[in-house]
């Protein structure tokens, strides 16, 4: 079995819904950009010729990534991840500014934006430290160095600014939690969010109300003989109500006019409808096109070239972020949800993948790139399907652009590889 | 527990998309979306409004062009705009708001920059067009009028309104539609097909090509000419008589049932209600709530029939038996009711029916009237056969012409007395009025004129229609050629019009008759109320007159009501004598005749209750009303 080249090796099926995704990808790039005039599909000129390129570009990245020996990523996972650091840190001298955000380097025939790398990187520095034999996930002090190497990226790449790259970042807490992390800081987490909605939307005193009622409850239920921990409960009821009258200062001082309409639009905050259905058109402007597109895709679509709120490019940046709206329009529900369906079962086999490793290495690095992936498919088809606020992310695979398809094809193989000598490892 | 989290995330997000989609794609969608596809935009191709002929095929209406010059504030590029606007006959202050305005609707969408250029000043800028970037001329067509006259029957067309749209989905905002008259009436052969071009555009509203290569674009379809009944050269000539007088005219061929002429006093000029002028004319007529020229008499106006209806008495009381036409009656220059006695004017004597009819004796038909009735056990069943005999008439009733507005008239029943008086309490003598077609009898012109069509005819009429051919062709409606019986059998009908045609001979409209035409006709004087400051005040009587001709071979039945003409044979048996010579001979003989109706007006009469005094009605003397009114108010 060790000799046997990697291509035996390799998971086939993940290669599969790889491929599959990339070539739907493509077909709705293609789509979504074409107009009349173009004559050929490799004219390299238009965006689909461009996207193509990068596409074959991808595949012979992905024949470099597999002949690498397996413990290279892990021997230099730290050095990558400096590395990155420093080209992070190099845009705020040498970037180039694409639609307001210094994100790119300009290379001459091809911009790159560091941040896709940085998130291969991070994955992997993640997973070195945790996996490293001295780690102990148990120990504050480890926990802070975990969260360290997730946070120090994502505050590099917020001021470019890249909001939504930023909280990629975030997503790989899903690996500490793999690893060992308590889940009450998950639990505080969802708590801090739930409180934070709930405060915008009923106001403080019902969030009061809503936590005296919950004690009540729990006091007339709770077992006599369980003994009350009197010290954390209502220091954690004190955190909570402080936090809640906190939300409504930081919402109306802290955040901008856009953001707060953003979630106006998001939580149905704005209650005339005349003002809603303005910030509608205006600031969800997006989505209120990208919900109309799919919608009037029906069941079974418009067919393929035929989408007319394509066509018309009603919805804006829909070969990139909003590249799912054409499979809603063209293809109908059938083609979301297929699309839908092949996400789900690429994320499920690389979960059930990740776990079968033999090394922590790289059972971390699986969870690393399922939590990426999971993170940019679910924000972009949330933001989409109009059910997130909007927040500027590529849908893996799929969006067009050069460097984010190239590092989630890494990101991808990279991990495939360490599948592929999981054995070898393990002897 | 750990190892499941992501999992049960994964599959959490799945159900929650799916479930978002199918809400959005399977419950929220509905299947007409192509057409309010925001992307794809309709271009219509209108074809030509069809033409509109008289009998005869002469031109009635056709069409104009009309030239807007049109504008895209942002296609704009530096011009003479001195050379510019002389061209275009404006001023520079007038361009620069003209450009501010469709700048402030859409830079990108064209607008109207000068609408309905005419021909000449089209023909000085086309040459020079093209050095006006942004500027065009777009071609429209406009209503044209070959006549001055019929804009009653003719109607008009204006664009469509918010009813309009929501009832008929054929509409879009800006289109034009038969608004009345034959142009309402007939306004889908009118007006033919619009032809469809799906345009695929961007978000800017830019037109980006052919939306599915064009699979889904139609050609329009021309629309139809027609021809209708009228006569245009009846119709000019009664609106000519018409001139200074209210009322209505209806004229039928009675072996078809066509129109030949439906006159309404006061009428406009139909070219009014077309172009840069017509709301500011509209308006004008709208708000004219004293003449109302918008209101179309000859179909509208229901009045008291007067003495034209004692022959639909007479030919009930033959048809029941009641009486003969030798019948006498004694008449004591009136009759009596109760103990109050009512006038006549036929000089008194013993009457038969024929001279009852030619000197149009009150008592006589007053007693047939009561004979009807008396012939049945109680009053109600009397009134329900008369009823029966009178509706056979269409009276009553809508006649079911194809015009798109009507009055039903009104031949009271036996429900409307016990509504009115309650449930026997009415005698019969409260309803002898109707015997000489006073009382509660209502009737619109053209139900006279159809009444008198059924005379004519011996017993049967054709429901009246305006349309006669379409497309060249002649029509074939059911129920325009199927003649309508009446109750009464057809040997009834000659002595009737024998007596009718005697009113001609020596009767009341003696001194019109025409030499050479034998008419039958019969005039009517009908008393008349209005309030004055809640007063009733009696006005001179509404002149009436009924006629056909020729007698033996009917070509033309008509009714002629005007308002305050007094006595029957003065304005109407002039009007009615005119028309007949006009039609049948295409020329006047009685030019002596001609001349009174052209001059004499009846302004004096219709001024009398506005004066805000005393005036004396039904004045024997009617030189005077040649007279130009303003002589005729500062006398008084």
């Amino acid at each position: 079995m060790a000799g046997k080249s990697v291509l035996k090796r390799v998971d086939w099926l993940t290669v599969l819904f790889y491929l599959l995704l990339v070539t739907i990808g493509w077909v709705n790039i293609y789509s979504s950009t074409f107009s009349e005039a173009d004559s050929s599909i490799f004219d390299f000129g238009a965006l689909h010729g461009k996207q193509l390129f990068f596409i074959l570009a991808s595949f012979a990245s992905i024949v470099i990534l597999l002949a690498l020996e397996a413990s290279f990523y892990e021997r230099f996972s730290s050095l990558l991840y400096i590395i990155c650091l420093v080209l992070l840190l190099g845009l705020f001298v040498f970037g180039k500014t694409i639609s307001g955000a210094t994100s790119w380097y300009n290379l001459g025939f091809f911009n790159f934006q560091p941040s896709e790398l940085a998130k291969v990187a991070t994955a992997l520095a993640l997973a070195k430290y945790l996996s490293d034999i001295q780690t102990d996930i148990k120990r504050r002090k480890d926990q802070l160095y975990a969260f360290a190497i997730i946070l120090i990226p994502a505050i590099l790449i917020i001021p470019q600014p890249d909001p939504g790259s930023a909280l990629v970042f975030f997503s790989l807490t899903f690996v500490i939690f793999r690893e060992g992390l308590p889940l009450y800081y998950l639990g505080i987490a969802m708590l801090a969010i739930l409180t934070f909605i709930s405060t915008l939307m009923f106001g403080t005193i019902w969030v009061v109300i809503f936590i005296a009622l919950l004690l009540i409850l729990f006091f007339l239920l709770k077992n006599k003989k369980f003994r009350v921990p009197v010290i954390p409960l209502s220091v954690a009821v004190i955190v909570t109500i402080l936090f809640s009258l906190s939300v409504n200062f930081v919402f109306n001082n802290v955040f901008e006019q856009r953001h707060r309409d953003r979630f106006s639009l998001w939580l149905r905050l704005e209650k005339d409808p005349n003002k809603l259905e303005q910030i509608r058109k205006t600031i969800g402007y997006n989505t209120y096109q990208s919900e109309k597109a799919i919608e009037s895709g029906g069941f079974f679509g418009k067919g393929f070239l035929e989408g007319t709120r394509t066509k018309g490019d009603f919805v804006p940046e829909q070969h990139s972020d909003y590249i799912f709206t054409t499979v809603g329009e063209e293809w109908g529900f059938i083609g979301t949800a297929t699309v839908v369906l092949l996400f789900t079962l690429l994320l499920l086999r690389l979960v059930y993948l990740a776990e079968r490793q033999k090394t922590d290495f790289s059972r971390m690095y699986g969870y690393g790139v399922v939590s990426i992936l999971l993170i940019h498919y679910f924000i972009n088809i949330g933001m989409v399907i109009g059910i997130l606020p909007t927040i500027g992310i590529p849908l893996p695979f799929f969006s067009y652009g050069g460097s984010g398809l190239l590092f989630f094809t890494a990101l991808l193989f990279v991990f495939l590889k360490l599948d592929a000598n999981r054995l070898k490892e393990g002897i | 527990m750990k190892k499941l989290l992501l999992s049960s995330i994964i599959v959490i997000i799945a159900i929650t998309f799916l479930g978002r989609l199918s809400y959005l794609q399977i419950f929220t969608f509905s299947p007409d979306q192509v057409l309010e596809d925001p992307a794809i935009k309709r271009v219509y191709d209108y074809p030509e409004r069809g033409y509109i002929y008289d009998r005869n095929g002469k031109l009635l209406v056709g069409n104009d062009p009309a030239y807007d010059v049109m504008v895209i504030p942002r296609e704009v590029r530096q011009l003479d705009t001195l050379e510019f606007c002389r061209l275009l006959g404006i001023d520079k202050l007038k361009f620069k708001n003209e450009l501010r305005k469709a700048r402030i609707y859409s830079p990108r969408l064209p607008s109207v920059f000068v609408p309905q250029l005419s021909k000449e000043d089209y023909a000085k800028l086309q040459e020079k067009m093209r050095h006006y970037k942004g500027f065009y001329i777009q071609k429209r067509s406009l209503r044209y009028y070959d006549t001055k006259s019929a804009a009653n029957v003719l109607g008009y067309i204006s664009e469509v309104n918010e009813r309009d749209l929501a009832k008929n989905p054929y509409y879009v905002q800006g289109e034009l539609t038969g608004r009345t008259g034959v142009e309402k009436q007939y306004e889908d052969i009118l007006r033919g097909r619009k032809g469809v071009q799906y345009i695929q555009k961007d978000r800017f509203n830019r037109d980006i090509g052919k939306y599915k290569d064009g699979m889904m674009d139609t050609l329009p379809e021309q629309g139809m000419e027609i021809n209708i009944t009228i006569d245009k050269a009846l119709q000019e000539y009664g609106e000519k008589l018409m001139h200074g007088k209210r009322g209505g005219i209806v004229a039928l061929e009675p072996a078809t049932g066509e129109i030949l002429a439906m006159i309404s006093g006061p009428t406009y000029d139909p070219a009014l209600l077309v172009g840069r002028e017509r709301s500011k004319n509209y308006s004008k007529l709208h708000y004219d709530s004293i003449a109302k020229p918008l209101f179309d008499r000859s179909i509208l106006a229901e009045g008291s029939p007067g003495s034209p209806f004692k022959t639909l008495n007479a030919l009930v009381a033959l048809q029941e038996g009641v009486i003969t036409p030798n019948t006498t009656v004694q008449c004591y220059n009136g009759f009596y009711v109760g103990r109050k006695k009512r006038g006549c004017h036929c000089g008194g004597g013993l009457r038969r029916l024929n001279d009852g009819i030619y000197k149009s004796c009150n008592a006589y038909f007053a007693a047939t009237f009561r004979k009807i009735y008396e012939k049945f056990e109680t009053t109600d069943e009397g009134m329900d056969v008369w009823e029966k005999h009178m509706k056979s008439f269409g009276l009553g009733q809508y006649l079911g012409y194809d015009l798109p507005t009507g009055k039903k008239g009104r031949i009271p029943s036996k429900e409307y007395y016990d509504k009115w008086y309650g449930d026997n309490r009415w005698a019969p003598s409260y309803i002898i009025s109707n015997s000489i077609g006073q009382g509660e009898v209502a009737v619109t012109p053209i139900q006279l004129a159809n009444m008198t069509a059924a005379i004519a005819n011996r017993g049967f009429y054709f429901t009246p229609h305006i349309l006669k051919k379409v497309d060249g062709k002649n029509i074939s409606i059911p129920d325009y050629v199927e003649p309508k019986h009446t109750t009464i059998d057809k040997q009834h009908f000659e002595p009737i019009i024998q007596g009718m045609a005697e009113v001609y001979e020596k009767g009341t409209a003696k001194y019109v008759q025409i030499p050479d035409i034998r008419i039958a006709g019969k005039t009517g004087t009908v008393e008349n109320f209005t309030k004055i400051d809640s007063v009733r005040v009696q006005l001179t009587d509404h002149s009436v007159f009924v006629a056909f001709a020729p007698v033996e071979k009917p070509e033309i039945a008509l009714a002629v009501y005007i308002e305050n003409g007094y006595y029957g044979s003065r304005y109407a048996g002039h009007i009615a004598s005119l028309l007949i010579e006009r039609y049948l001979k295409g020329e006047i003989t009685r030019t002596d005749l001609e001349k009174r109706m052209l001059e004499r007006t009846l302004e004096y009469e219709y001024a009398k209750p506005y004066l805000g005094k005393e005036f004396r009605i039904n004045e024997y003397d009617w030189s005077q009303h040649s007279k130009p009114l303003e002589e005729l108010i500062s006398r008084e």
